[in-house]
């Protein structure tokens, strides 16, 4: 039984790396760069929500919505003030200015909220429980876990519809392939890039919301080691597709919580990171990416 | 001046490297004389020199053979490490302070060039985000695994152990060196300013020979066009393996020499975010430019210690000082401002 729990708790994290997975996904297909601040806007999506609720006293459900947009917003304005600029410079120069986000958003948030932690509040409790207990008490499912992979389901499956069958879907698909034959085809480029980053930030709120809720503590820090755990999903998936992400994620999830069970608490990132390498000897661009042919 | 003049541009180049390094060395020794250097920076003047060390021989991965390195920091943790254990073995037989310290950073560069023997497989199979994402790993793998280690020594020698202090069984007499999450303690400081310069001098020795030799030159095309390095019948995995553990020899150096200005030092120095920051050092400085890596790496290590003053928002004026910096060197328009200060070599054009 412990093994289908831990599979499960596994699962539950793994949802969440999919779900940060995406953004970096999407962001690097598009806009074929790295945004190291993506961890960062998980934090902030996190501290949002535990504001609204702790401080105001709203319902989670509104302070969720608020959370989301706040960091779709977020993501928006980095992307004008910080990304924009550097659409014509050479990939590592985007790559620092993003680590440079990212700092900024963590000192920002010291700053604001102190470097304390918060406890984060439950909210997926109904009646007093905080599960459903099976099998006679033991398997015990929270609830948590349990609308964690429904969203991340849920999510999965109105994003491949997005970019399957809009238009914007089929013009960040464009986009990717190709920037200056989108635009030629008469494509906002900048337009779509947005899109996508509002798109990536809202999801980080999403699975900041789920993340803090799981692991119930909140510092300026919290969203750095996911986020680092997340690229390396979509890495393991093959950065750039998004079923890639979802199966990066739930298996590095369920390779860390059993890492952490079965062989040692400290060594589960180093387990988790040497598995990633192997596959990538066995598979250099992730379980399902791309091969791209080299021409001369 | 004539001489100087007559000299090939790269010779001149590189003179101008060393002589800016010993000029810098001077006043600084001079200023420590005269007692003019505040305390807080004169605790910076190693660590200085080691993330010198560290940007000049990142630059020779991401710069020279043009594949993006995160995780840099292990090797440093590796030579880091092993160099305090020699360090502490050597006591009783090596008794000249600086001769130790010459002998363990050199040990901590060799098993820093060891390991980076393993991690050379992928970096010859893998290119751009996915050699990237496998060094970030490695550098996480060799922080988790420190974090676990245990050793200590005795009279029967090294005690070795992954579970706790108690489990090594050490005499009475024994010694603990490193003791998993606490880090390595009790380290005597054998590092010193001069050490660090002339750890300097030697980074740049190998660093600039390296780039204007004939392997230099090889790695140097693989990163412009692989394709057609290869076809003249360069190896790839030859000369990029020679960039990659030179790379990591220096860094392991770089550590040994850190690890050596404090009493103690955790494996959690090491992690990513150090990684980046050098990585943040190469980048500002210039790509494949090591003049630019040295003085980027000494100017954003004294950075956050001037901007004091601010206190509380002094992270966050770096990372917006680091944003803006980003943006003008890049920004078209500010490129042809900063071009036409630069007297004496005209405007690249691109090619279409």
């Amino acid at each position: 039984m412990t093994i289908l729990s831990n599979l499960i708790s596994g699962i539950s994290l793994g949802s969440i790396y999919a779900i940060i997975a995406l953004g970096y996904t999407m962001v690097y297909g598009i806009a074929k760069m790295l945004n190291f601040a993506h961890g960062d806007v998980i934090m902030v999506g996190g501290y949002l929500c535990f504001c609204t609720t702790s401080y105001l006293g709203w319902h989670p459900l509104p302070a969720v919505l608020l959370a989301i947009v706040g960091c779709t917003v977020l993501g928006i304005v980095v992307e004008r003030l910080a990304y924009k600029p550097l659409r014509s410079a050479p990939s590592l120069a985007v790559l620092i200015t993003a680590i440079g986000v990212s700092y900024f958003l963590q000192n920002a948030a010291l700053l604001l909220w102190g470097s304390d932690p918060k406890v984060f509040p439950a909210f997926f409790s109904f009646s007093g429980q905080s599960g459903v207990a099976l099998l006679g008490g033991q398997l015990n499912i929270t609830y948590v876990a349990m609308i964690t992979v429904t969203v991340c389901l849920v999510i999965m499956l109105a994003l491949t519809t997005f970019t399957g069958h809009t238009k914007m879907g089929k013009a960040m698909r464009a986009v990717s392939e190709d920037k200056g034959a989108a635009q030629l085809m008469g494509i906002d480029v900048n337009f779509t890039i947005s899109m996508t980053f509002a798109i990536g930030s809202g999801l980080a709120a999403i699975a900041g919301v789920l993340l803090c809720s799981t692991y119930p503590t909140l510092m300026p820090t919290t969203g750095s080691m996911p986020g680092i755990k997340a690229f390396t999903a979509a890495v393991f998936g093959g950065i750039g597709s998004t079923p890639g992400a979802l199966l990066g994620g739930l298996l590095l999830g369920v390779i860390q919580i059993f890492a952490q069970a079965y062989v040692s608490t400290q060594l589960s990132d180093a387990i988790v990171f040497a598995v990633l390498i192997v596959v990538l000897l066995v598979k250099p661009t992730g379980l399902l990416g791309r091969q791209v042919r080299e021409k001369v | 001046m004539e001489k100087l003049k007559r000299m090939a541009p790269s010779t001149r180049s590189s003179f101008i490297t060393y002589g800016m390094v010993i000029v810098a060395y001077a006043v600084m020794e001079a200023l420590l004389s005269g007692g003019l250097l505040k305390s807080s920076l004169k605790g910076l003047l190693v660590p200085i020199c080691a993330y010198v060390v560290m940007a000049v021989s990142l630059n020779l991965t991401v710069g020279i053979m043009g594949e993006l390195s995160l995780g840099h920091a292990g090797f440093m943790s590796v030579g880091a490490f092993t160099a305090v254990i020699a360090a502490a073995a050597l006591e009783s037989t090596v008794t000249s302070g600086p001769v130790r310290l010459a002998v363990s950073m050199a040990i901590g560069g060799v098993a820093a060039g060891l390991v980076s023997l393993i991690v050379v497989v992928p970096v010859l199979r893998l290119q751009g985000d996915y050699l990237a994402i496998v060094t970030l790993a490695f550098g996480e793998i060799i922080k988790n695994i420190i974090n676990c280690v245990y050793v200590g020594l005795d009279g029967e020698g090294f005690h070795f152990g992954m579970k706790d202090a108690a489990s090594l069984g050490l005499a009475a007499d024994g010694k603990m060196l490193l003791q998993g999450p606490m880090g390595a303690v009790g380290i005597q400081k054998l590092s010193s300013f001069t050490a660090g310069f002339l750890l300097i001098l030697l980074t740049l020795a190998v660093a600039l020979n390296f780039i204007h030799s004939r392997a230099g030159r090889a790695v140097m095309a693989l990163r412009d066009n692989r394709i057609a390095a290869e076809s003249v019948g360069i190896s790839p995995s030859r000369y990029k393996m020679m960039a990659f553990v030179t790379s990591a020899v220096l860094a392991g150096l770089a550590g040994g020499l850190y690890a050596m200005n404090f009493s103690s030092i955790l494996a959690k120095k090491f992690d990513f975010n150090t990684s980046i920051l050098i990585l943040v050092f190469v980048v500002l400085g210039g790509m494949g430019n090591i003049r630019g890596s040295v003085i980027a790496a000494a100017a954003l290590t004294v950075l956050p210690e001037l901007l004091r003053d601010f206190s509380d928002y002094r992270m966050l004026v770096y990372a917006i000082v680091l944003i803006l910096v980003m943006l003008f060197t890049n920004n078209p328009a500010c490129k042809t401002v900063f071009a036409r200060f630069k007297l004496g070599s005209p405007a690249k054009k691109e090619a279409v």
